[in-house]
């Protein structure tokens, strides 16, 4: 077992310049259910942990005129359980409720779902689809990026060493989309996913007005399949239209073989599931 | 690495631990306090025989820092029963209904359970099942397990 320094910086600030002065020897932990796992693992050795459980302040979840704003730190246990998450952002929500077990959701946050940037993480897609913006401070200011710009690589993103999400922003407008996210896994409970589907759809008597469609364990990185939104946009809902996106997203996904799955099920599954979510933010709506 | 120390309650006690800092609170609990209740499984957040309740939450204590639960209060099955030895109707129901065989799982399925009841007095079987997912049973396939937790919730009811 390797031997750490565990600092639990009480600002912000002070974390910011725990971070600046250990570089490379420290790292980030929030819930740690990535990190812990990962130094048991011998994937990590890290010199010291930096917490960041003390900024309880970075764990909210609040709603104004121009967006919802998420913190880093709210937990999984906590977007489960908000009334605002369930029924306006509701593919946070699927995905959100179904990290883990109660004890992993207890402890472990979205910040840390996203931060440690793995193609499965069930909070990206419903994110993406979602539109948020993740908000970054760091020595040089703060900045925010898009989540579709956030990800380079499974376990990688644009985040430098020295910076810290503090927050996601959901445009104020998402909340009059419907969305839905399908973690399509083996098992009901404490599994991966092989796939992730969110999708997100603003429509006006009948016809789709805008569409955001979100694929996880589909590309090295989480993706928007842009094309399918594209072909979705302006038209009227029907069951061809739709499995017609579900058609496009697949061709737009590059998934692999993998234990879990092969990448010609998982562009199947991306047909069948494309449709389905569709559908299923669809009733959301109407059921509003 | 210089050791760490760390005050926190446990189980309705005042204490203090000085322990290195890499240590879990598992590792704290079972090494340092000597409470072999909790268990380790896996070690990595999979099986919940680990599990304990933190300020009224359920987690895993494997993957938990130590240095985490400064100020905390930590619930630990050894607390569960009364301090004269009542057993908690959860323990009672467990023993009654057959929801124990090796009994490995046992002490971290009560705290799942305890944790639930807390929050949520009447649960359905539904969200039963949904709070013990993350514990892992591989004797008594489950049914008895869920069966027990309705029964204490209806001693509950009676007691009340
Ligand atoms: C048993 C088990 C089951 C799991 N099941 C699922 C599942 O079903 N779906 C799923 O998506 N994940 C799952 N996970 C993975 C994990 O729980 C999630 O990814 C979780 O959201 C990570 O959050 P955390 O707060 O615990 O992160 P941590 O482990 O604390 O951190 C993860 C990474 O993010 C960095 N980081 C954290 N917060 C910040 C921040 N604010 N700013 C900058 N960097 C930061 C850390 O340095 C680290 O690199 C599971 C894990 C376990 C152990
Ligand atoms: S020992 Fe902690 S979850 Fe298995
Ligand atoms: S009783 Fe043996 S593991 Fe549950």
């Amino acid at each position: 077992m390797i031997d750490y320094q565990y600092l639990k910086p009480k600002s912000l600030e002070e974390a910011l310049s725990l971070l600046e002065s250990y570089g490379e020897r420290a790292m980030l932990i929030a819930g740690g259910t990535d990190v812990m796992v990962g130094i048991r693992n011998g994937k990590f050795a890290p010199e010291a942990l930096i917490s960041l459980r003390g900024l309880e302040d970075l764990a909210y979840i609040e709603k104004d005129n121009d967006a919802y704003r998420i913190g880093a730190l709210t937990t999984h246990r906590m977007l489960e359980t908000h009334p605002l998450i369930r029924s306006e952002l509701s593919a946070l929500y699927d995905g959100a409720s179904q990290v883990g077990s109660v004890q992993i959701r207890n402890v472990a946050t979205v910040g840390g779902n996203i931060c440690n940037a793995a193609p499965s993480a069930d909070t990206a897609g419903p994110l993406l689809a979602l539109d948020a913006v993740a908000v970054l401070k760091g020595p040089r200011g703060e900045r925010n990026v898009p989540l579709s710009e956030f990800f380079t690589g499974p376990s990688q993103t644009v985040k430098e060493l020295d910076e810290v999400l503090v927050e996601f922003r959901v445009p104020a407008v998402m909340g009059e989309y419907g969305s839905a996210y399908h973690k399509h896994s083996r098992r009901k409970a404490m599994d991966l996913p092989i796939l992730g589907v969110a999708v997100s759809l603003k429509v006006t008597d009948g016809k789709i007005e805008d569409a955001r469609i979100a694929l996880s364990v589909a590309a090295p990185t989480p993706i928007r399949a842009k094309r399918a939104e594209d072909f979705l946009t302006g038209k009227m809902v029907s069951e061809d239209v739709l499995e017609e996106a579900g058609k496009i997203a697949g061709e737009e996904a590059s998934p692999r073989d993998s234990l879990r799955g092969k990448a010609w099920y998982r562009r199947e599954m991306i047909e069948t599931f494309v449709p389905r979510m569709a559908q299923k933010a669809l009733e959301r709506l109407k059921n509003r | 690495m210089e050791k760490i120390t760390v005050s926190f309650i446990l189980n309705g006690d005042e204490v203090t631990a000085e322990v290195p800092p890499s240590w879990s609170l598992l590792k704290t609990l079972r090494e340092y306090f000597e409470l072999t209740g909790p268990k380790e499984g896996c070690g990595v957040g999979e099986c919940g025989a680990c599990t304990v309740v933190i300020d009224g939450k359920a987690v895993n204590s494997c993957i938990y820092p130590v240095a985490e639960v400064e100020g905390k209060s930590v619930l630990t099955v050894e607390g569960l029963a009364g301090t004269d030895g009542t057993l908690h109707p959860l323990q009672r129901a467990f023993i009654e209904n057959n929801g124990v065989q090796c009994g490995f799982c046992t002490s971290g399925m009560l705290m799942s359970a305890k944790a639930l009841l807390d929050e949520n007095p009447e649960p359905t079987e539904d969200e039963i099942r949904t709070s013990l997912a993350g514990n892992l049973c591989r004797c008594t396939g489950y049914v008895q397990i869920v069966e027990s937790v309705q029964k204490a919730v209806k001693m509950m009811k009676e007691k009340s």
